[in-house]
């Protein structure tokens, strides 16, 4: 696959692109970490750029920010390429925070107002928009308080804001929660998210986790080995990903061969090792070779015999190969002609007396089914 | 913090601005080069300002050892000299470096030693002769070592006296006549020092005069005018000016004067006029 | 340790008792060492910045030589500095040697790399993603120096004392280009060395004791504000 992806743009152009990149290549030491077709943020979204470690995301955030010229290529700020003497103006239109707070030895306030101070601004100017974004961001009341004594979070609010006070047209976050822990990452990715969204503020959020890119993101770009693999908005990167290694990378566990039986009526009809599987919305012709991806938390398993009240179409009788706790929940491995995973509670476990060899029945419905070519 | 920085920087500035000595303009600034026990007899401190204001000159008075201090001359670093190494100020005027030498003052120097005298010389008439006991007996005896006048006298008489003095008993200090004499004293040994030091250190050092008087004990002050071609900027003028004050009249008299009020008796003898074949 | 009372006792009747030459010659050793600081700054800390941030070819070289400057026995910066300002050396023509001035000159040249070392040191030590951090906050080159100097400004403080320190207590090169003359430039060190060589220890010791309590003055006032930089954490 072409490491292009393209966003569908609206026909009226009312969301225009406020920061992209054309025909980006970043090499060091002849080895390429990044090659980006093309990349626009849009105004106002959230772009969610997810890959593992060492994808280059990093990488394409600093290129983006305007903080690391590109080997080849051409970074564009609302249309217009960037010159060398413009490189300050266009970066102080944007704002980067990163995943250490970073913040300087003095007061929390005083770091929130250190962009503006660069910018000029004047004293009077500078209090009450700090004061404001403290606020907002939850650590007003720590203004006076030296940047040294602040937790983790309360540094990273702080970090926040100051980013945020500077009113960027593009604000870029580098895994800006990847340090803070699991409670605390919660409460501020949702506080986050709603000032964003109440502010249209224009984002580019790199990270690791799926999760807060499903959660903050209204775009989601999946890349691997410096490019762009798929580009569409969170539903459709998670539900529908465009091939095998994106499926993996987004959480699909059950990837497996299949072969087109029928098609028709928006349904397709898939021989899976001699079983009859339906999916929804599947594109695909009779006699396709294909892979079949379901996702784990769609599976739910069932004692055979129960009456069953689900309304899936796929129901397969199985039986589990194995149990792996995983967190708060537990994945079973369901042997039904061929592997599934399914991701079910504790508390499942314990009613249905979940074992190994134990006979169960899976089911999925059509929708949550999804087709991608066999490469 | 950036206003306690900002207090610090203006107070070292203030510091740093406030002027420094107006300097005289060149041709009305000399440099005096003489040797440290000149200066630590405290003439010069007397007579210089008297040459200031008699003749507008600004005078540098460079106190270093008599071999440097008569190397800089020979370079041009000065103007005039006033040392007490006849022996080696002889030899720049025979090389040209230095003009005019003329005699000034002698004073003279002393060999003292601890009251106990193992080597039995108190009261010897001759130096040589004192000091061939004191190699004889092995008796402690401790130099300059530095190459000063005091030195060269010391070694041309161990050179009449045909030996060559060796450690244990013969001891280096490398230092000036004050801190020499604090380590005879410490160590209860022989030294040689000149009049002016003796006197000046009597109450604090426990040595005792054994030999005096004798001609080659005699430490004659001679100044030179240091050669314009030696260097650039040789100020001849003021280095002739400097030489004819010390051999005038009056300043003389002051030689003959100084420090009665102090030690009750003169340190120097004013000789002007007088050649090196009188003594 | 009679000597250390009677010293003791010098020191203050020296003071006390109007000997102005005591004052002159305090306030000369400070006035010089102070001038030389202040040069030694203006020069070493941007240096030691712009060491510490580019890259350029010749880099390592340069850092190694102001390692070794660091090093420097002030006696050879004495000697050498007196050469160029011999009459017959190259800068004689400014005729400023057996002035205040050539002290300031040979105190500067030795307080510089030993500044310029340890702001380089200083600047280094803040990690390179702080810097990305404030131009990513729209600081340009200037600003960003700044702020990063401003990180490190507790161990740029002891860069001012170790340089402060060291020329006013040396005593080879401001002997050297100074010429210890009375009124002129007899600094605290190099009237102690007189004394001492005179004899005098009672004065050298009374001297000695002024110096100290200078430099323990001065670096009172630069720890104090050092150290509540450092305090409020």
């Amino acid at each position: 696959m072409s490491g292009t992806a393209h966003a569908p743009r609206p026909a009226d152009g009312a969301l225009s692109a406020v920061v992209e990149l054309e025909a980006v290549r970043v090499v060091y030491g002849g080895r390429p970490v990044v090659d980006v077709g093309h990349l626009a943020v849009r105004a106002g979204e959230l772009l969610a750029i997810i890959g593992p470690n060492g994808s280059g995301k990093s990488t394409l955030l600093r290129v983006l920010g305007l903080l690391e010229p590109p080997t080849a290529g051409e970074v564009r700020f609302r249309g217009q390429a960037v010159a060398r003497r413009d490189l300050l103006t266009v970066r102080r239109q944007m704002a980067s925070v990163f995943q250490d707070p970073l913040l300087v030895d003095a007061t929390a306030f005083d770091n929130v107002a250190l962009g503006l101070r660069f910018r000029g601004l004047s004293r009077g100017e500078i209090v009450p928009r700090v004061q404001r974004w403290m606020d907002r961001l939850g650590v007003g009341h720590l203004a006076e308080r030296r940047a040294r004594t602040l937790s983790g979070g309360e540094a990273q609010r702080t970090a926040l804001a100051r980013a945020l006070v500077l009113q960027p047209a593009v604000l870029l976050l580098d895994e800006p929660f990847s340090a803070l822990d699991q409670p605390t990452r919660e409460a501020l990715i949702v506080e986050l998210g709603r000032i964003l969204r109440h502010d249209r503020i224009t984002t580019v959020l790199v990270t690791h986790d799926r999760g807060e890119a499903m959660t903050l993101g209204d775009q989601v770009a999946a890349m691997m080995d410096g490019r762009i693999l798929q580009l569409a908005d969170a539903a459709r990167l998670f539900r529908a990903p465009a091939s095998e290694v994106v499926a993996r990378f987004v959480g699909v566990e059950t990837i497996v061969d299949g072969r087109v039986v029928a098609a028709g009526d928006g349904l397709l009809t898939l021989d899976v090792a001699g079983q009859k599987i339906e999916v929804a919305a599947g594109r695909g012709q009779a006699g396709e070779e294909v892979r079949l991806c379901v996702r784990p938390e769609d599976v739910t398993l069932t004692v055979p015999g129960e009456v069953s009240l689900s309304s899936s179409r796929n129901q397969l009788t199985g039986t589990i190969t194995q149990l792996l706790p995983s967190g708060a929940q537990v994945r079973a491995l369901v042997d039904c002609g061929f592997p599934l995973v399914a991701l079910v509670t504790h508390r499942s476990v314990e009613e249905m007396s979940m074992v190994e060899g134990l006979p169960v029945v899976a089911s999925f419905k059509a929708t949550a089914a999804h087709v991608i070519p066999r490469s | 913090m950036t206003r306690r920085f900002a207090i610090l920087a203006l107070a070292l500035l203030a510091v740093a601005v406030t002027p420094l000595h107006a300097q005289p303009p060149a041709s009305r600034t000399m440099i005096l080069s003489t040797t440290t026990s000149t200066q630590d007899s405290g003439l010069l401190d007397v007579l210089v300002p008297q040459f200031e204001r008699k003749t507008g000159y600004s005078v540098k008075t460079i106190s270093v050892g008599t071999g440097q201090a008569l190397a800089l001359a020979a370079r041009g670093e000065a103007d005039v000299t006033l040392a007490h190494a006849p022996a080696l100020e002889k030899k720049y005027v025979d090389e040209g470096k230095m003009l005019n030498r003329r005699l000034v003052m002698y004073n003279d120097f002393a060999i003292i030693g601890p009251e106990a005298d193992p080597a039995k010389i108190k009261g010897e008439k001759s130096a040589v002769a004192a000091l061939t006991r004191i190699a004889e007996a092995k008796a402690r005896f401790v130099s300059r070592g530095d190459k000063s006048g005091t030195h060269t006298l010391e070694l041309n008489l161990w050179k009449q006296a045909g030996i060559t003095p060796a450690a244990p008993w013969y001891i280096e200090s490398g230092q000036g006549m004050g801190a020499t004499l604090g380590i005879a004293d410490d160590r209860q040994a022989y030294t040689i020092t000149d009049r002016a030091t003796l006197l000046a250190f009597a109450k604090r050092v426990g040595l005792k005069v054994m030999v005096e008087g004798d001609r080659p004990l005699l430490n004659i002050y001679s100044v030179m005018e240091v050669n314009p071609a030696n260097g650039p900027r040789v100020n001849a003028a003021a280095g002739k000016a400097f030489a004819d004050f010390m051999l005038s009249p009056e300043t003389q008299q002051v030689i003959k004067t100084f420090g009665v009020d102090k030690y009750g008796q003169p340190l120097f003898v004013p000789i002007a006029g007088r050649k090196d074949e009188d003594f | 340790m009679s000597l250390l009372v009677e010293a003791l006792r010098q020191a203050a009747s020296l003071l006390v008792g109007g000997d102005g030459e005591i004052w002159g010659i305090l306030w000369l050793s400070l006035r010089v060492s102070a001038t030389a600081t202040a040069i030694a700054l203006a020069l070493g800390i941007p240096f030691g910045a712009l060491l510490a941030l580019t890259r350029f070819p010749g880099r390592g070289l340069v850092v190694s030589a102001v390692n070794t400057g660091m090093g420097l026995p002030p006696v050879v910066v004495g000697l050498f500095i007196s050469l160029l300002l011999w009459r017959s050396g190259l800068l004689g023509v400014w005729e400023i040697l057996y002035t205040p001035t050539a002290i300031v000159i040979a105190q500067a040249v030795i307080a510089t790399p030993i500044v310029t070392g340890i702001t380089l040191a200083a600047v280094q030590n803040v990690p390179e993603r702080f810097r990305l951090q404030l131009v990513a906050l729209g600081a340009s080159r200037l600003q960003m120096v700044w702020v990063v100097l401003r990180e490190a400004r507790l161990p740029m403080l002891a860069a001012v004392m170790a340089g402060f320190g060291g020329i006013i207590s040396e005593i080879g090169a401001s002997m050297m280009v100074g010429g210890n003359i009375k009124g002129q430039t007899r600094t605290l060190t190099t009237a102690m060395v007189l004394e001492t060589g005179k004899g005098n220890f009672d004065v050298a010791i009374a001297l000695a004791i002024l110096l100290l309590v200078l430099i323990f003055l001065v670096n009172w006032a630069l720890t104090a504000i050092q150290q509540r930089g450092a305090s409020a954490r």
